[in-house]
């Protein structure tokens, strides 16, 4: 048996969330005494993948292809199955990503592996058992999964896991693995990505705007506070709804559950359904000109008081604390 | 045209989430259950493309008697008749293998479930019955358009959005942008009660998870409150005690 984990590039560089994950699977390696190796897909330097022996991966398998530069759900899915049975894996890691969300499911079918989606933390392996401890009801609570299978695959919630470096290099290897001509059925025709923009998803600090903030044309000081802070943006239900933000900043039960370091959310009350996507943030930074909007009862620090007049303030206290520093 | 849209009966969005039998057991108590939100999306993109292309709309939904309602929910929406597998869904696995054996016998054109349901939020039921059945999957998908047997859709990757062709059969899940969700109207809702609901019942998998208890997250202190004329208190308390920036 061994521990295989799924590292992720986007443009041939791998993200801090492929660290986390990488991270978590040495740690479970440890737990077993088992090896970690590693399996890229995509164009991925040498020295990139090397680097991912930092983190605790023993091996990398590489597999560098012009056809699977780009991620492709089955193909992708068959390569690390086929790695997995290679390796002797019984355990397959990846992070719950928008790609890991799809594979997670056909390596499930594909190893006949239970699967822990969304896991928050490592296996609890007590008396023999295998349980994991994910995000249930949209982040209004946490369910303890027992795996029964021979064969498991987890993939871990962003920023639910701390980057730990090992003292160890890992040996690189090509890894080829033969692909079914129905892989390929679906194709990508475009990819459009705003890479000057922090991903919403893993990023460390998310800024968040909602009604309170009236208009679409408001968002100018949150987009400045963002970008000072190295910041994502986000937004509550009702803004995308009116269509001030797009879907994909919504976050919340409908929308994306996010986890980062620091949330700030401005003119948001605080609605159930909202708090359901942010609360397992680890600081929440509430700013409402209503004392009594229900956020500040699950914030760990907040200002009463009109977002017109408190974001110019925190952008130049910010400017002002980032000078100094 | 064929399509399936696979449904799930969810605690309505507001529900306060508690646990008994020492938090080995959702409390249902007072709870209102609804149709999963991301669901409703994927009935009304599916109803607006077989309004399009002449076809028909088939829910199905791997659940006990009680889940019913929400069914006829789905009906009254639209949707031309519905599939009811009279079994608990156990985990994600036994509800998508159910829904593959029901597809191997009765094949669709195309298969959407929600990009998630809103209770154990896997993702994973769409995947697991395109392995299961051998064809492509696309998770988390904001548009959908169907041109001849092939359908252009857009996925959400970190950061932005990639447009594929898939051809047809695939199974899909929805998010926010792919249709807007339709609300019954009075004939509907009157249809709703005469249109097919057939039960059939659930084949036997093997189990390979099972869900062992519950745990709700630990309440965060009383929140530190900064007056609003001493914004730069903020700064430091975030530098210096939260240590996030």
């Amino acid at each position: 048996m061994s521990v295989l984990v799924y590292t992720e590039n986007a443009d041939g560089k791998f993200k801090k969330s492929t660290f986390e994950i990488v991270s978590y699977a040495r740690a479970i390696a440890n737990q077993l005494g088992t090896k970690l190796t590693a399996i890229s897909i995509g164009t991925v330097s040498a020295a990139e993948l090397a680097a991912l022996g930092k983190y605790g991966a023993e091996k990398v398998l590489n597999v560098s292809n012009d056809k699977l530069k780009n991620f492709i759900n089955q193909a992708y899915a068959s390569i690390i199955a086929e790695a997995a049975k290679k390796e002797n894996a019984d355990i397959v890691i990846l992070s719950n990503s928008f790609s890991g969300r799809g594979l997670a499911p056909r390596l499930g079918v594909k190893l006949e592996a239970g699967v822990a989606d969304g896991a928050v933390a490592l296996p609890d392996l007590t008396d023999g058992n295998f349980r994991v401890k994910k995000t249930a009801f949209s982040g209004k609570a946490f369910a303890i999964v027992e795996l029964t299978s021979v064969n498991k695959v987890i993939s871990l919630t962003p920023n639910s896991y701390k980057v730990v470096e090992a003292n160890s290099t890992a040996s690189v290897e090509d890894f080829a693995a033969e692909n079914k001509a129905t892989d390929f059925a679906a194709v990508i025709k475009d990819i459009v990505r705003a890479t000057d923009k922090v991903s919403l998803p893993d990023a460390d600090i998310v800024v968040s705007g909602g009604r309170g903030l009236k208009g679409p044309e408001n968002w100018g000081m949150v987009e400045e506070l963002a970008d000072l802070l190295g910041a994502a943006l986000a937004c509550s239900k009702p803004v995308s709804d009116a269509g001030w933000r797009p879907h994909s900043e919504h976050v919340g039960q409908t929308g994306i559950a996010i986890s980062p370091n620091l949330y700030i959310a401005i003119g948001i009350s605080g609605a159930i359904q909202h708090l359901a996507g942010v609360s397992s943030s680890k600081v929440i930074v509430v700013i409402n000109k209503d004392a009594e909007a229900p956020f500040f009862k699950v914030a760990d620090y907040g200002i009463v008081g009109d977002a017109f007049d408190v974001v110019p303030k925190l952008i130049s206290a910010i400017k002002q604390f980032k000078a100094s520093a | 045209m064929k399509i399936l849209v696979c449904i799930s009966n969810v605690p309505d969005t507001t529900t306060k989430i508690t646990f008994t039998d020492n938090n080995t057991q959702f409390n249902t108590n007072g709870v209102q259950f609804i149709l999963n939100p991301y669901d409703e999306i994927a009935l009304a993109r599916a109803i607006e493309l077989t309004e399009a292309n002449n076809g028909s709309v088939t829910v199905i939904n791997v659940g006990e008697i009680s889940t019913e309602p929400t069914i006829r929910k789905a009906l009254a929406i639209g949707a031309t008749d519905a599939v009811r597998i009279n079994a608990l869904p156990h985990d994600a696995w036994f509800v998508a293998y159910q829904i593959a054996q029901y597809i191997k016998a009765n094949p669709f054109d195309l298969i959407l479930t929600g990009r998630e349901s809103i209770d154990y939020n896997g993702s994973k039921v769409a995947g697991m019955i395109a392995e299961l059945l051998d064809i492509p999957s696309v998770s988390i998908i904001k548009k959908l358009d169907i041109d001849g047997n092939s359908a252009t859709v857009e996925r959400e990757i970190e950061g932005g959005k990639e447009v594929l062709t898939i051809p047809l059969p695939f199974v899909a899940g929805t998010a926010e942008g792919v249709a807007e969700v339709k609300i019954p109207n009075m004939r509907g809702i009157m249809s709703a009660r005469t249109k097919p609901l057939n039960v059939i019942e659930a084949v036997s998998v093997k189990t390979l998870s099972d869900v062992i208890s519950y745990e709700t997250p630990a309440p965060r202190g009383q929140v530190k409150l900064v007056p609003a004329d001493d914004v730069a208190k903020l700064v430091s308390l975030l530098h210096e005690e939260a240590r996030v920036i």
